[in-house]
């Protein structure tokens, strides 16, 4: 078989459940060449965020991402509170950060259910959904909300938790630890786990900081880099808590950091909820931002987040940025699928937790030498979209 | 009138409607046992049923670009293949309805049919998905099928025999008398589940229909009636691969006849679908080289290695 096989993935295929589209060369089993299309679902929404008030730009921007809800939402009030200079009252940072850490868990175990799926190992993707129901209902009793929690408000929390809540969240706690270190058993001893894991993927070390890799993905090849640790946000500073790394530089290396996050972050939460500062979770604020920047970042399950926000003095944002993670990733996943196994391409793809809709982009291709883009009008729009192909 | 007998006996029992039966309730046990060993409910009885008959009121659609006739015979071949082997297994007595000397390699060569077929509907359906999953359906062939042979003549080779009746007649017996050849036995048997969990492409070897990579493999472009005959088909190699290793290995329906002998193939079979149902919850599927290389550096040792001891013991004058 000397002859090149081109296997298109996406937009529509079982392995991703969001549109993206990955058009593969391939030599036999192996990979050639890859190319990555994105921009199927790019949905406009820091165009959006420029004609609605902060309000309601928080809620649309919780609705970002449907696992790192909280992520978006909370990058977006500490932007708004960076320009208005609010002083947060602390009981609502601890709050932020146990909500968020939860999240984390939800993150880490849905991810590590699908990387089981991914490499046709069910068992391990149907339990580890189950006992991500345990987080889900301390994410429901805590904030009303299994997703899209409504949790932040801009000047601290809207939910409380009380004494019988905060003992809820300890039990399941427990629970959850328990199930976790079986799993990073699971992780490190079932063979054939680990057959479709190890030396899988890998991305070097000098690549992962080229690339501009973050998170999980950066930590299993051995970058030692976290925004939680290194620019505190939150109550971060006063928490203390290690931060996870691998040398192993593969798919293997990726799931032992998550897995290990997942502990981390257990106790995080464990001992947020000791140290609850007692007061007030919210502080009013004025409706009209005056004018001034802020950039907000935040370590999302999958990695950094960025948030950047201009205010010019009405209660309407003059700009909203985002960076979601998986645009910092997406740079990375080049590298560690060439010369791999086309079976591979499943776990690969999967180890940087892509979340294509938070990080959709639309591309303008222009002449070179011209400025001008192309701008087309709704009617347009839709008339394209109706023309008959030939 | 011996003629009638025949022909009830290849058509409802016990061949081509007690199969079908037996093929959609192992279908139902063994998803049941799965989802049960995953913590889930499991489907209802009548699932598997229901499956077939939404497949076979469907329209099945034909690519253009597909090798048209070889599209629409291949999944026949594949459910006459099967068929025709479970007439030479004994179920409810120690015969079988077609029982004739060297039916064992009979047997074991229409098993292959439905792996060939599967193959050349990958490659006639002219999808880039259903082709890598052709080419994964041979290549995984060449791993377990040599195995899988070598296991079965195993207990051939100790009694002298390549009958399937005759063999799961006088194992038992001749096993408790020498009780040494148990060990040879067992390996074989072992390396017979394994080879038939890639024989019947489960879990952890399910490589040409890895849906995450391959959506369905070679069954991509397959639907409605097409593919509900493929699934059926499918459905009765897993029973006649189980009734297999049933009647070589633990000795079928032997010494019973009637009622208790059903009762007693039906326990050994439901066994055997027990243990490759936790096989198929335990693990994670391997890729093809890992398969290829598991095929020939253990299973195929293992195998000869239980055929070199029958030699030894028997034909050494060991024993």
């Amino acid at each position: 078989m000397s002859e090149h096989i081109t296997l298109p993935i996406g937009p529509q295929h079982p392995l991703l459940k969001e549109p993206v589209h990955f058009k593969f060369t391939l030599d036999g089993e192996r990979i050639v060449d890859v190319d990555i299309r994105l921009g199927y679902n790019h949905r406009g929404i820091e165009k959006a965020a420029e004609e609605r008030t902060y309000v309601q730009d928080l809620y649309m921007i919780e609705r970002i991402c449907g696992i790192c809800s909280h992520v978006h939402a909370t990058n977006f009030v500490q932007a708004t509170e960076g320009v208005l200079k609010t002083e947060v009252p602390p009981r609502a940072l601890y709050l932020r950060v146990v909500v968020g850490e939860l999240e984390r868990i939800h993150s880490h175990l849905l991810w590590l259910g699908i990387a089981g799926h991914e490499i046709g190992f069910d068992t391990l993707f149907q339990v580890a959904w189950r006992d991500r129901e345990v987080v889900q209902d301390l994410l429901e009793l805590i904030t009303g909300n299994r997703v899209n929690y409504g949790m932040n408000t801009i000047g601290g929390v809207r939910k409380d938790m009380d004494p019988a809540e905060i003992e809820e969240t300890l039990k399941g706690l427990k629970v959850l630890e328990e199930r976790t270190n079986y799993y990073a058993q699971v992780v490190q001893a079932e063979s054939t786990f680990i057959a479709r894991v190890s030396g899988v993927g890998p991305l070097p070390k000098d690549v992962a900081i080229v690339s501009g890799a973050v998170g999980p993905t950066a930590r299993g090849s051995g970058v030692d880099y976290d925004v939680r640790r290194d620019l505190p946000y939150a109550a971060y500073n006063e928490i203390p808590f290690r931060v996870i790394t691998s040398d192993l530089g593969d798919v293997l290396g990726r799931a032992l950091v998550r897995v290990q996050e997942t502990i981390e972050a257990i106790r995080i939460i464990r001992y947020a909820l000791e140290h609850l500062p007692v007061g007030p979770i919210a502080v009013r604020v004025p409706r009209k931002v005056p004018v001034g920047e802020y950039f907000s970042r935040y370590e999302a399950p999958r990695g950094e987040a960025i948030l950047y926000l201009r205010g010019n003095g009405t209660e309407r944002p003059d700009r909203v940025k985002v960076r979601a993670p998986t645009l910092a990733n997406l740079v990375s996943i080049r590298h560690t699928l060439l010369n791999q196994q086309l079976a591979d391409i499943p776990i690969i793809v999967a180890a940087i937790d892509p979340c294509l809709s938070c990080t959709d982009r639309v591309v303008l291709l222009q002449q070179v030498g011209s400025h001008e883009g192309e701008i087309l009008h709704w009617a347009e729009f839709r008339q394209r979209s109706l023309a008959k192909k030939l | 009138m011996n003629a009638l007998w025949l022909i009830f006996q290849a058509l409802i029992f016990p061949g081509f409607l007690f199969l079908t039966v037996c093929a959609l309730v192992l279908q139902w046990l063994d998803r049941k046992l799965y989802a049960r060993f995953q913590n889930r409910v499991g489907p209802p009885f009548v699932q598997p049923l229901a499956d077939l008959i939404k497949l076979f009121s469907k329209e099945s659609i034909v690519p253009k670009c597909a090798e048209q006739g070889l599209f629409r015979y291949l999944p026949y071949f594949s459910f006459a293949a099967v068929v025709t082997s479970f007439l030479s297994i004994p179920i409810y007595t120690a015969n079988a309805v077609i029982s004739y000397p060297g039916d064992l390699v009979i047997v074991a060569y229409l098993l292959t049919i439905p792996t060939l077929a599967i193959a050349l509907a990958g490659w006639s359906s002219c999808t880039a998905y259903s082709i890598i999953g052709g080419i994964r359906t041979l290549s995984q062939l060449f791993a377990y099928e040599v195995p899988f042979f070598l296991a079965l003549l195993t207990p051939a080779l100790l009694l002298g025999t390549w009958n399937i009746a005759e063999i799961s007649q006088r194992l038992p017996a001749f096993l408790l008398a020498n009780p040494f050849y148990f060990l040879p036995v067992i390996l074989a048997f072992l390396v017979g589940v394994i080879s038939l969990q890639g024989k019947l492409e489960r879990k952890p070897f399910d490589i040409p229909e890895a849906e995450t990579e391959l959506v369905a493999g070679p069954f991509t472009e397959y639907s409605g009636r097409l593919f509900g005959i493929f699934r059926l088909s499918l459905d009765m190699e897993f029973v006649v691969g189980v009734s297999l290793l049933a009647s070589v290995f633990l000795g079928g329906a032997t010494s019973f006849f009637g009622i208790p002998a059903i009762l007693s193939y039906l326990i050994k079979a439901l066994f055997i679908v027990f243990v490759l149902a936790y096989i198929k919850s335990a693990v994670a599927r391997i890729r093809i080289d890992q398969m290829i290389r598991f095929g020939w550096r253990v299973l195929a040792p293992l195998s000869l290695l239980g055929m070199l001891l029958v030699v030894i013991f028997s034909k050494g004058g060991l024993l």
